[in-house]
């Protein structure tokens, strides 16, 4: 089953289980979704549950939390990724805030699902990678899954949870295959806040997230031909962020490389970086270290965009380049 | 006081009906008063936006609401609160950052909040509140509920992108939403005709095929007619509306503000005699509904009344800050889903500080 078929399948479960789930968001509807997630959706469950939007991200993310606080569980698909920007007084200035601010008498059980990522010539304007803004905010709750099972998953918890979340998905891993539980139950129900170690290894761990692990998981069997094991750990979620699963890795390997195909000035990188040097200290043989996007613009032509992406090869080079530091290679 | 207002006001058909009505706005006035006082006596911090001037657009409009509808505020919501019926001391509470307060403590004067009488917030972001009141509306139709929403704003909001799209979603869904433009003719120090192209506020609801009109905001009479009307006109019909009340702040834009740089001593003269709770009074009065002694005695109750919200708030314990983590997050399993997090956080963020609400 594709990334993408497994995200259909549960958001229509979720549909099916529970009437205060509704979907919400531009082209979801009659045009199938301009990536086809939701696609059958609308003709199956009509245009209540299958709401289509103009395009008004700040006004349909609005309405989604303001539904939610009357107990509604919303889902809300922004586009891209780069969309959201025009809506974030709403997500990061009242989606965030309402529990809170409110002394805790109102939640905002939502969902709002983007994918982002690069790869694709969408140039500068529509290849961002934008969690680390959201997950640099209390209140919210930032997942992005990476496989199949873990979108399957992660969805249907994200929906389930009764605080705004933002999933995260990514352009290219629409088409990525992969098993899902043939159970519609809660058999396949992913936690938020727990990764997951992707791939065993003792002698470098590399962290990432979306459609990076893919990368990281290539790399590591390019460097199992050089005799070092790499032990690849999918954070699945950015906020909260399970320290404890890297830092048991770090601590055995002596070696943490990050990789993320956001910016790594303010990344996720810098935030992994800081909470392994402090725990494993005296376990590190290098200091951390940290691949992302070349912190430019995203450039149209071809080999601009390549160059700017943390693809394999840069991946590859900077845990070459740590492990020699380290005397391995 | 002709005998057609009489006829016509709803709020005049009895001594009970008229004595709740000026008692709220004469409530808000005296709050407004002792809160300015507060204020400058270091009690209540932050920014703290008055509703003098503004009762009867306040009252007027929220009278209409039943148990079944939902109320949106701006920042400026001491008013809106007080209207619905929310406890002064509560309210006072929140001012001064109690753990009586009606959020805890966690809110302050701009994000008042009564949940049990369905008023969802003040909110401090301007025109922010807008689209999360049309949602509001969504989950009432989503539920073929019989409530509709009050949304209140400024006239600075007008201007807002948010404005543009809420206004458009809630005509598009056929949604039960009224939006309120408390106009009181400035924004901060700007005054309408600096802000909007089109001065007449109400207008702009053509824009959506909406109805739109304006009344006197400093009559409570037109504006409880008004809302009433266009309540029930949403409630019944699904069809949303925009309705102008023409009012006036006394006070600047907040207690920071005199508010006579930029408005003239003539200006605020001319406001200050349509004052809405004289205007209200003396026409309960003339009608034979209240007595002059009737609203001295009720002035009195309201004086009481305040100065016992402001001694039951003053003597209120704060937050304890080992609640300082309470509320973040609405889920019972965030302790769990974040408890991984607590591997070489911060100094400051450490497990033993938390208090997840579970």
């Amino acid at each position: 089953m594709t990334y993408r078929e497994a995200l259909r399948r549960a958001l229509d479960e979720e549909l099916e289980r529970d009437d205060n789930v509704f979907l919400m968001g531009e082209e979801i509807g009659r045009f199938e979704g301009s990536y086809k997630v939701t696609a059958g959706l609308w003709k199956k469950w009509g245009g209540k549950r299958v709401r289509e939007t103009p395009i008004s991200e700040e006004g349909f993310v609005g309405a989604g939390i303001g539904a939610a606080m009357l107990g509604l569980r919303p889902v809300v698909e922004i586009m891209t990724v780069n969309f959201i920007l025009v809506a974030m007084d709403m997500v990061v200035n009242h989606a965030a805030k309402i529990s809170q601010m409110f002394g805790g008498k109102i939640n905002v059980p939502m969902v709002i699902r983007t994918p982002g990522g690069a790869g694709a010539q969408l140039t500068a304007q529509h290849s961002q990678s934008l969690e680390v803004m959201f997950a640099h905010t209390p209140g919210l709750k930032v997942v992005a899954p990476s496989s199949p099972a873990d979108a399957y998953g992660l969805l249907k918890t994200a929906i389930r949870d009764d605080d705004p979340v933002l999933f995260m998905e990514n352009l290219i891993l629409y088409n990525q295959t992969g098993p899902i539980p043939d159970d519609d139950g809660d058999e396949g129900l992913v936690p938020i806040g727990r990764a997951n170690v992707v791939r065993p290894g003792d002698d470098l761990t590399m962290v990432a997230h979306s459609y990076t692990v893919r990368r990281c998981l290539t790399v590591a069997d390019r460097l199992s031909q050089l005799g070092v094991q790499a032990e690849v750990i999918d954070l699945r979620s950015l906020r909260p962020l399970d320290v404890d699963t890297v830092v048991d890795s770090v601590r055995r390997t002596g070696r943490c490389l990050v990789a993320e195909e956001g910016w790594s000035t303010f990344g996720v990188g810098a935030e992994v970086a800081a909470r392994v040097h402090r725990a494993c200290f005296d376990d590190l043989d290098a200091p951390v270290e940290r691949v992302g996007g070349a912190e430019v613009p995203m450039p149209y032509a071809k080999p601009l965009e390549m160059a700017a992406m943390p693809l394999e090869d840069k991946i590859e080079a900077a845990a070459r380049g740590l492990l020699r530091d380290c005397g391995v290679l | 006081m002709s005998s057609s207002v009489e006829q016509h006001s709803p709020l005049l058909r009895d001594a009970a009906a008229a004595r709740r009505i000026l008692r709220q706005m004469v409530l808000i006035r005296r709050f407004e008063e002792r809160t300015e006082e507060q204020y400058t006596r270091a009690r209540i911090g932050g920014y703290c936006h008055l509703a003098i001037g503004e009762e009867a657009a306040n009252v007027g409009a929220i009278e209409p609401l039943t148990d079944a509808d939902y109320l949106f505020g701006s920042y400026r919501d001491h008013g809106t609160a007080l209207a619905v019926g929310s406890d002064p001391a509560a309210v006072m509470g929140e001012l001064f950052g109690k753990a009586t307060g009606v959020a805890g403590g966690y809110g302050g004067s701009m994000h008042l909040v009564d949940v049990e009488r369905r008023f969802l917030g003040g909110w401090g972001i301007v025109g922010g509140h807008l689209p999360i009141a049309v949602g509001a509306a969504l989950a009432l139709d989503y539920r073929e509920a019989d409530g509709v929403v009050l949304c209140q704003l400024g006239d600075g909001a007008m201007n807002t992108g948010a404005f543009h799209e809420a206004l458009n979603l809630a005509a598009l869904w056929k949604l039960p939403i009224v939006f309120q433009v408390i106009n009181n003719q400035y924004g901060m120090g700007t005054s309408v005709a600096m802000a909007s192209a089109e001065t007449e506020l109400w207008k702009r609801a053509a824009a959506y095929e909406m109805h739109g009109e304006r009344v006197d905001g400093n009559d409570v009479d037109a504006v409880y007619e008004a809302a009433s009307r266009l309540l029930q006109i949403a409630r019944e019909q699904r069809r949303p509306a925009l309705l102008e009340t023409l009012t006036y702040r006394f006070r600047g834009h907040s207690v920071a503000d005199a508010g006579k740089v930029y408005r003239t001593p003539e200006e605020i003269a001319a406001w200050k005699a349509r004052d809405p709770i004289e205007l209200f009074a003396a026409r309960a009065i003339e009608a034979g509904v209240l007595t002059a002694d009737d609203v001295a005695v009720l002035r009195r109750d309201v004086d009481t009344q305040v100065s016992d919200a402001i001694k039951e708030a003053a003597s209120a314990p704060s937050p304890d800050v080992a609640h300082l983590y309470d509320n973040v997050y609405g889920d019972a399993g965030t302790g769990e889903q974040f408890a991984r997090m607590d591997t070489a956080a911060p100094f400051g963020e450490r497990r033993e500080t938390r208090n997840w609400r579970t």
